[in-house]
Parts: structure tokens; C-alpha cells; sequence
């Protein structure tokens, strides 16, 4: 509601036409080159890039591919480049931009399945494996599921928990330059997964086990703190710490 | 406690402390360059606290007979900072773009995102390169005249020998690459970070402009003391200049 006030305060009212810019190309299609085609939109009250792309695909162009399931910033599979910036587009309302002209791209550093939509999945997969992205715990195997697991302090749950906001949207991997030169970059996010299970006490890797994974230039020590990262998560996760943190624990055992 | 990995192979540790001399050497240096544009711009309290300063850094003190002290001090003194200068030089190089494609990728991605970080660790890239050979030949320059310093002899170097155009670059590479070095240290490390890191960052961010403000304006004002000296020189240029207090002492037969 409050969006509808300040879309009408600032004059982009409803009916104002939008250009979109989009990238068009569809690799499975023999001959296909990526082309920039422009859409136009009337704006709507608290339109947001998703709405808006659902109704270009109703209306104008039903072969345009994009991801999108929760559009509520929760399942992360909208992330693309809207106006140079990596974002999520069922977050980003169309009255950010106030002279109506929007381009959408891609995101860059991911498999490319066709216009707007990128394969992070895959990359995600492949993340979690390198990185094991689940609990180890030293006594997994020989565990008595008849004895209740211990108790968490909270404290420390609800920070895991600020950490696990993470939802792979593949946002702070397009917005890292280092990532974007060097494809074996570890990247933001798997730092952030790191973080997550280094910080959880029932995961009982030590910082030797973990400068395996992250102690090397295509890990913690191949980023160039450009914060791309830091200032594009639309979950505002706290890069810039973490990945401080994670490589002053590998300075430390080394 | 025993690895949970199943690899046992011990990664080496040498990123890690590649990764810590490429920023030691920088902040050295770094902290280096500001004390050295300090000493520099005494010329502008007047010749006489310019020669006062270099004979305090020859430790002419330590003997009174000569007015020249030790300027095998500053020789040394040249050659450390030298050697510092080349290892930070070649730790920091292996992040440059190293082939065509990376180069490419970088400069899409920074027009792309105009993200201020970003852009600035190319500035630094730039600036770093640029550095390599004009820092360069400023050292072995000194380190090979670390007697020929002072208000005239100095000042004869900008106009006399020429080098003006090579102390103005290297005035603005130095200090923004040297600003922007300093702040990513902070970020990189997370030294600074207290309670509200995105605070931080942001005095971080306003320190370094005005850190960056502060030193080019003195570095200007001193570039145009010493050409003006220069100019005035020229005509005496190799002579030294001699320190008021001692005039009296010198045969005016010149
Ligand atoms: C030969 C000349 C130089 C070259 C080629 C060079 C190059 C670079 C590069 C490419 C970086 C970024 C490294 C990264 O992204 O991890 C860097 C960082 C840095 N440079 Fe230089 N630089 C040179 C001289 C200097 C000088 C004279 C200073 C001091 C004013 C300095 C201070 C710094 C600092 C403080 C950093 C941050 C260190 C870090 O991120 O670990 N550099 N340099
Ligand atoms: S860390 Fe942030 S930007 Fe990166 S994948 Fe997770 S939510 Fe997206
Ligand atoms: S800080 Fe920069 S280089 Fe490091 S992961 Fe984030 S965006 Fe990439
Ligand atoms: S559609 Fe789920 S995050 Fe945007």
C-alpha cells in the first residue's frame, strides 16, 4: 500500500509507458544471436520487474524465458541484471526507475538456458559438493537416535539462522569481478556456506579441515575484497565479514 | 582433532602467506608514502626547513664536522623501500587479468556495474602498473643519489633533469592507488569492523576521499614549490644551496 503513495508522490503514477531492454537469445535454437529487443509496459500500481515481464510474456512475446516461482524473495530463482545490477526481479518494483527505461540481462558467470533464465542451480550444486555444504560431524556414523540431540544455545541458532537467509540466488557471484575473470573462483556465495557451517557447533570441521576447502587463490585468498558481493545480496548478508573472518582463520593455521 | 575429510592431503600454506605479504607490503608502503609526501612538502615552510630535514634523515648530528652526515643512510633507506616496492609489486601483479578473455570480462563487467569498489580496484590495477616503472626509476635514481638531495639539488632534478612529468604521475598514481590500498586493507581484513560494519565501511569510504584530497593538494602545492625553485635555479643548477644561518660562513666570491 505504502508503494502505491510513493509511486503516486513521485509522479510515476500508473500509465506510464516502461521500455524494456531485454536480452534475447536462445542458445538450443540453431543460428540464434543474442539481440536486445525493447518491450513497452504500462506501468501498474506497485508493479514489480516480474509482474511486468509475466505480462510482456502474456501479451507480446510468449517465447520469452525467464525463472520464477515465489515471487517473494524467497526461492531465488528470479535473479538477473536489471539496469547493470544483479537483483531479483520479483523484489524490484518498476517505480525504482524513474526514467521509465529498464534493461534486463542475464546474469553473467552462470550456464545460460535462454533470455533471462540461467542455469544456478547446476552452479549451486556443484558449490555445496565442493565445499560439503552439509553437517560433518565426528560422530555421525555411530550416533544413538534414541538420545535427544543437545540443545542449541539460541544465541548462537539465531546467528546461523542470519546466515542461512542465503537463498542461492546467484546475485553476489555475477556482481564479483574475480568471479567473472576466474571461472574457478570459489565465489560469495559458497564463502557465506562456509561461514554457515564453520559457525555451527554440531559441524565439527576444524580450520586445518576447512583450509582444504577455501585455503587457496581460488578460494578465501583469490578474493579481491571488490564487495560486489557485499552491496548486491538481496538478502543483505554480511559478506564483507565473513569473508574478512574466514580469511583471518585461514591466516591463522597457515 | 582427527580431519573428517577423506583427503589427506595437507594444501599448501603458501597462498595463505602470499596473501599476507601482499598486504603487509602494501600497508608498508603505504603507510611509507604518506610519511615521505610529509617530509617532502617541509619545502614549503622554506628552503632552510627542507635542507633541515634532509640533513636529519642523512643524521648529520651525529657528526657535526660536515654539514653532508651519512647519505648511505638514504641509500639504504631507498633500497629497502625498493625491495618491498618489487615484492608487493609481484605479489599484486598475479591478480591482473592474465590473458585477453579476463581483460575483457573485467571492463564489461565494471561498465556494467558501476560499483564503485569494483572501478576502483581497476584505478588501483592501472595506477599499480604505471607505478612499476616510474616508482621504479624514482628509486634507483635516489638510492643512486641519496647525496643529492636538498632545496636546489631537488628542485634541479624537476626542472634541470626534466622529471617534472614523472613526479606528477606518480604524485596521483601513489595517492590514489596508496588511498584506495589502505581502505581495502580495512575491508579485506575486517580490522576496523566493531559492531556496525556497514558504518564502518562507510568512514572508511569518507576517510579515504579525504585522506586522497588532503595529500594530492599537498603533493600539488609541493610539485609547484619545488618547479618554481627549479625555474629560479636554473641557472645554478648542481650548486647546493646553503642555509641561511650559514651564509656568513661561505666565501662570496661566486
Ligand atoms: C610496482 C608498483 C605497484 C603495483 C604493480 C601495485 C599493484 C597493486 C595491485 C594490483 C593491488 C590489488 C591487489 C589485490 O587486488 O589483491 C595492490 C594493492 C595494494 N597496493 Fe599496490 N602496487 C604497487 C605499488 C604500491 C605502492 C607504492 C603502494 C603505497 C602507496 C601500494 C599500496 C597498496 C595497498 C595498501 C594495497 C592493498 C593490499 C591488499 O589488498 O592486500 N602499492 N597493488
Ligand atoms: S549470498 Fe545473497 S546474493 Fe548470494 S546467493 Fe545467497 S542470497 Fe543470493
Ligand atoms: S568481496 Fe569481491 S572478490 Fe570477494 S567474493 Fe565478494 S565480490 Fe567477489
Ligand atoms: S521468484 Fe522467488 S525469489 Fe523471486
Amino acid at each position: 500500500m505504502s508503494d502505491k503513495i510513493q509511486i503516486q508522490a513521485n509522479g510515476n503514477g500508473p500509465g506510464r509507458k516502461l521500455k524494456f531492454n531485454i536480452l534475447r537469445y536462445n542458445p538450443q535454437l540453431a543460428g540464434d544471436k543474442p539481440r536486445m529487443v525493447t518491450y513497452e509496459v504500462e506501468e501498474a500500481a506497485g508493479m514489480t520487474i516480474f509482474i511486468a515481464l509475466n505480462e510482456i510474456r502474456e501479451k507480446q512475446e510468449p517465447s520469452l524465458q525467464f525463472d520464477f516461482v515465489c515471487r517473494a524473495g524467497i526461492c531465488g530463482s528470479c535473479g538477473m541484471v536489471i539496469n547493470g545490477r544483479p537483483d531479483l526481479a520479483c523484489r524490484t518494483l518498476t517505480a525504482k526507475f524513474p526514467s521509465g527505461e529498464i534493461t534486463l540481462l542475464p546474469l553473467p558467470a552462470f550456464e545460460l538456458i535462454g533470455d533471462l533464465s540461467v542455469n544456478t542451480g547446476k552452479f549451486m550444486r556443484a558449490m555445496s559438493e565442493r565445499i560439503g555444504s552439509w553437517i560433518h560431524s565426528s560422530d555421525a556414523d555411530n550416533r544413538d537416535l534414541t538420545i535427544l540431540e543437545e540443545r542449541m544455545d539460541p544465541d548462537l541458532a539465531d546467528e546461523i539462522y542470519e546466515l542461512d537467509r542465503c537463498v542461492e540466488c546467484g546475485c553476489c557471484i555475477s556482481a564479483c569481478g574475480t568471479k567473472r575473470m576466474r571461472d574457478e573462483f570459489l565465489g560469495a556465495v559458497g564463502f557465506m556456506h562456509v561461514a554457515r557451517f564453520h559457525m555451527d557447533s554440531r559441524d565439527h570441521r576444524s580450520d586445518d579441515d576447512w583450509y582444504e576447502v577455501i585455503g587457496d587463490d581460488d578460494g578465501v585468498f583469490g578474493c579481491m575484497t571488490l564487495l560486489g558481493c557485499e552491496d548486491n545480496c538481496p538478502k543483505d548478508l554480511p559478506h564483507q565479514t565473513q569473508i574478512a573472518f574466514l580469511r583471518r582463520s585461514m591466516v591463522k593455521v597457515a | 582433532m582427527k580431519s573428517l575429510l577423506e583427503e589427506r592431503v595437507r594444501k599448501s600454506r603458501i597462498p595463505a602467506r602470499l596473501d599476507l605479504i601482499q598486504s603487509l607490503s602494501g600497508l608498508a608502503l603505504g603507510l611509507f608514502m604518506w610519511v615521505h609526501l610529509i617530509l617532502v612538502s617541509s619545502i614549503l615552510l622554506g628552503k632552510d626547513t627542507m635542507l633541515a630535514v634532509t640533513r636529519l634523515l642523512e643524521a648529520s648530528f651525529l657528526r657535526p664536522d660536515v654539514p653532508g652526515g651519512y647519505p648511505a643512510l638514504v641509500a639504504g633507506a631507498a633500497l629497502t623501500i625498493f625491495v618491498i616496492f618489487i615484492v608487493h609489486a609481484g605479489l599484486a601483479m598475479r591478480k591482473f587479468p592474465s590473458n585477453w578473455k579476463q581483460f575483457r570480462e573485467m571492463r564489461s563487467h565494471i561498465k556494467m556495474m558501476h560499483h564503485t569498489d569494483t572501478t576502483q580496484w581497476w584505478t588501483q590495477a592501472v595506477t599499480g602498473f604505471v607505478m612499476f616503472f616510474l616508482g621504479s626509476a624514482h628509486l634507483i635514481i635516489i638510492a643512486s643519489n641519496p647525496d643529492k638531495i636538498g632545496p636546489y639539488l631537488s628542485a634541479d632534478r624537476f626542472v634541470t633533469w626534466g622529471l617534472w612529468p614523472m613526479y606528477l604521475i606518480l604524485l596521483f598514481a601513489v595517492e590514489f592507488h596508496g588511498a584506495i590500498g589502505m581502505y581495502r586493507l580495512a575491508v579485506k581484513w575486517g580490522v576496523f569492523d566493531g559492531k556496525n560494519p556497514q558504518q564502518t565501511r562507510k568512514r572508511l569510504k569518507l576517510a579515504k576521499k579525504c585522506i586522497t584530497v588532503f595529500f594530492i593538494s599537498l603533493g600539488l602545492a609541493s610539485f609547484v614549490a619545488y618547479v618554481k625553485i627549479g625555474i629560479e635555479h636554473r641557472d645554478h643548477a648542481g650548486e647546493r644551496y646553503v642555509p641561511t644561518a650559514e651564509l656568513h660562513l661561505e666565501n662570496p666570491s661566486h
